[in-house]
């Protein structure tokens, strides 16, 4: 078999279960792929040695018959994950030189199912980012190119490095993590397949914290049928995440049957924007065209709240951060700043912080510290709050009318050039996750595929969004979107 | 509302921030460009709304009162910048 790097999840495990490919056959083809990729800068930390160990041990645990769900699939990780004595620096300088001494819920859940780590991703410091271009490692690099155009292109963020790694092929799938788009953004701007899972289906635990209400860990795959794998090896409850529910994992693989005759589907009005490319309006109405020919009903639905969703999300998200990165300061891990004669304690967080956080990094901390202080908590941080009971409202009486699951654009672009936002004020990055923060607001699952390419040439995709609980019909649902879409294009190699 | 220098240079001192005083005015206009944006939440008619305290409805767990690990010293302290004789080190906090 050649280009054992490029196959799916599905694909390679059917064909270590047959015994046509080893673990470390896989291992070594995405290791050498990953080496000759450096201008992705996908893979910031290598733990070549250890994918090796678990492919042994993944090989010996198939040939004894015991494979479970990801037996010796090569994956990479983002490096949000705290990973057991592998650096785990959220992309930023302030976590330089952590080793974490322990191993997060996600990670562990996905070794014990026999999955191999390649090495940790690339992604926006502490997630907070569109583009990937706030990491300390430097910009990941979008894999794909406008049609005769070598400017380099963003991989979205914050997953960039795992959205880049999975279609590049330098892994069989990835981990990312969701606060208001960060799987589904870059899922689109790659043309891979990302889910945010409902708010509690993967645990959060050594999960790097920006945004805890919003926080979600699920897959970034070549396909539905390897997101559904990869999702079902990632969740479940876990004792030390107290948000994390406790409810049976579903076999969402055995769930795809991409029968999708007489569900409802809706389509929300609010999410035609004032000034949307055309080329995403087309992708919108010819997905509506696909799920209406696979036999499901389309309904327009509103959900009146929309346009409230991303301020609603730049005052909690903020809020939150600002109280989550209140821990690095300087004494119990990471970064600690060079003192200068007389300083004290208070120039040491100071200056610790100056030093270690990235500007978007520094800026939200403040925004955030600003909206939770004293006379500001009410005007800002409550109405917010009660802003996002009813973005949730909003879904819930689409659901109560009936409503299987709801199409929308992904993303209001597709991947722009890296350097193009930077003169822009903050704002315009915020509006690249429009289509997709409510979603967080609202706890719900959501899923990215591709199902088109834009005028450049560049991979377009669709989100559908979910009931509580219900990622099993979600993908589902996505399965038959991505069956009639017959998105099949890859990247030429330039890298 | 607007912010001014001075409360730029208040939030980044609550915020444990450092701050040089020449960077405190584009600072204060990107709060604002933020801020503006967050202003729009004065349309909403949140009048008898709950604020929203857990996005899917739980009860949090109670977990047995015993000790469940602990000893755990030099893992605490192996990540720590400055670790002396078990504990963290900091700057002089007491004259």
């Amino acid at each position: 078999m050649t280009d054992l790097n490029k196959l799916g999840l599905a694909d390679a495990r059917d064909a270590l279960r047959k015994g046509d490919v080893s673990s470390v056959e896989l291992t070594n083809a995405c290791l050498s792929e990953i080496e000759g990729a450096g201008a992705l800068n996908a893979f910031v930390h290598h733990t070549a040695d250890l994918a090796a160990d678990q492919a042994k041990v993944a090989d010996a645990r198939i040939k004894a018959g015991d494979a479970p769900a990801m037996c010796g699939l090569p994956i990479g990780i983002k490096d949000l994950f705290c990973t057991k004595g592998v650096p785990s620096q959220a992309g930023s300088r302030i976590l330089q030189g952590f080793l974490p001494e322990y191993e997060s819920t996600v990670s562990q859940n996905l070794f014990d199912a026999g999955a191999v780590m390649l090495g940790k991703l690339n992604m926006d410091e502490f997630a907070m980012g569109s583009s990937n271009e706030t990491s300390v490692y430097g910009n990941a690099v979008n894999p794909w190119r406008r049609a005769g155009d070598d400017a380099p292109l963003t991989p979205g963020g914050s997953s960039g490095g795992s959205a880049a790694a999975v279609a590049a092929d330098l892994c069989l799938a990835a981990t990312g993590t969701d606060t208001g788009g960060s799987i589904r953004q870059p899922a689109a701007f790659t043309g891979t397949v990302g889910i945010k899972p409902t708010y509690g289906r993967c645990s959060r635990w050594g999960v790097v914290a920006f945004a805890s209400s919003l926080d979600q860990a699920g897959p970034m795959t070549k396909t539905v049928r390897d997101a559904a794998i990869m999702l079902g090896a990632m969740a479940g409850y876990d004792a030390k995440d107290s948000t994390s529910a406790d409810l049976a994992v579903p076999d969402f693989e055995a769930a795809l049957t991409g029968d999708i005759r007489g569900k409802k589907i809706g389509i929300p009005r609010e999410y035609h924007m004032d000034g949307m490319p055309e080329e995403i309006e087309k992708l919108w109405q010819d997905g509506i065209a696909m799920m209406r020919d696979a036999g499901a009903e389309i309904v327009d639905i509103s959900l009146p709240h929309t346009k409230y969703a991303l301020p609603a999300y730049y005052v909690i998200a903020p809020a939150e951060a600002s109280s989550n990165l209140a821990r690095y300061d300087g004494v119990r891990y990471g970064h600690r700043a060079k003192l200068d004669q007389g300083d004290g304690i208070t120039e040491m967080y100071e200056k610790t912080r100056a030093q270690g956080f990235g500007p978007e990094v520094q800026r939200r901390v403040m925004v955030g510290t600003y909206v939770l202080s004293a006379g500001f908590y009410d005007a800002y941080y409550n109405r917010a709050r009660k802003v996002r009971t009813l973005i949730k409202k909003d879904f819930e009486d689409a659901f109560a009318a009936g409503v299987d699951s709801i199409l929308t654009p992904a993303t209001p672009s597709a991947a722009f050039g890296l350097g193009e936002m930077t003169d822009a004020d903050p704002v315009a990055m915020y509006l690249n996750d429009v289509f997709t923060v409510t979603v967080n607001l609202a706890g719900l699952p959501g899923i990215a595929l591709p199902t088109g390419t834009s005028s450049k040439g560049l991979p377009l995709g669709l989100q559908l969004i979910g009931r509580p609980w219900e990622e099993a019909d979600l993908l589902s649902t996505a399965y038959a979107l991505e069956k009639a879409a017959g998105f099949v294009a890859k990247p030429d190699k330039w890298w | 509302m607007s912010i001014d220098e001075t409360t730029a240079a208040r939030v980044a001192k609550l915020a444990r921030i450092k701050v040089e005083p020449d960077a405190l005015p584009a600072l204060a206009l990107e709060f604002n460009t933020i801020l503006g944006f967050i202003e729009q939440l004065n349309e909403v008619d949140v009048d008898g709304v709950e604020p929203m305290t857990s996005v899917t409805p739980q009860v949090l767990k109670r977990r047995d009162d015993v000790v469940r690990d602990g000893g755990q010293q030099a893992k605490v302290l192996a990540n720590a910048p400055d670790a002396r004789e078990g504990f963290f080190a900091v700057p002089k906090v007491v004259e």
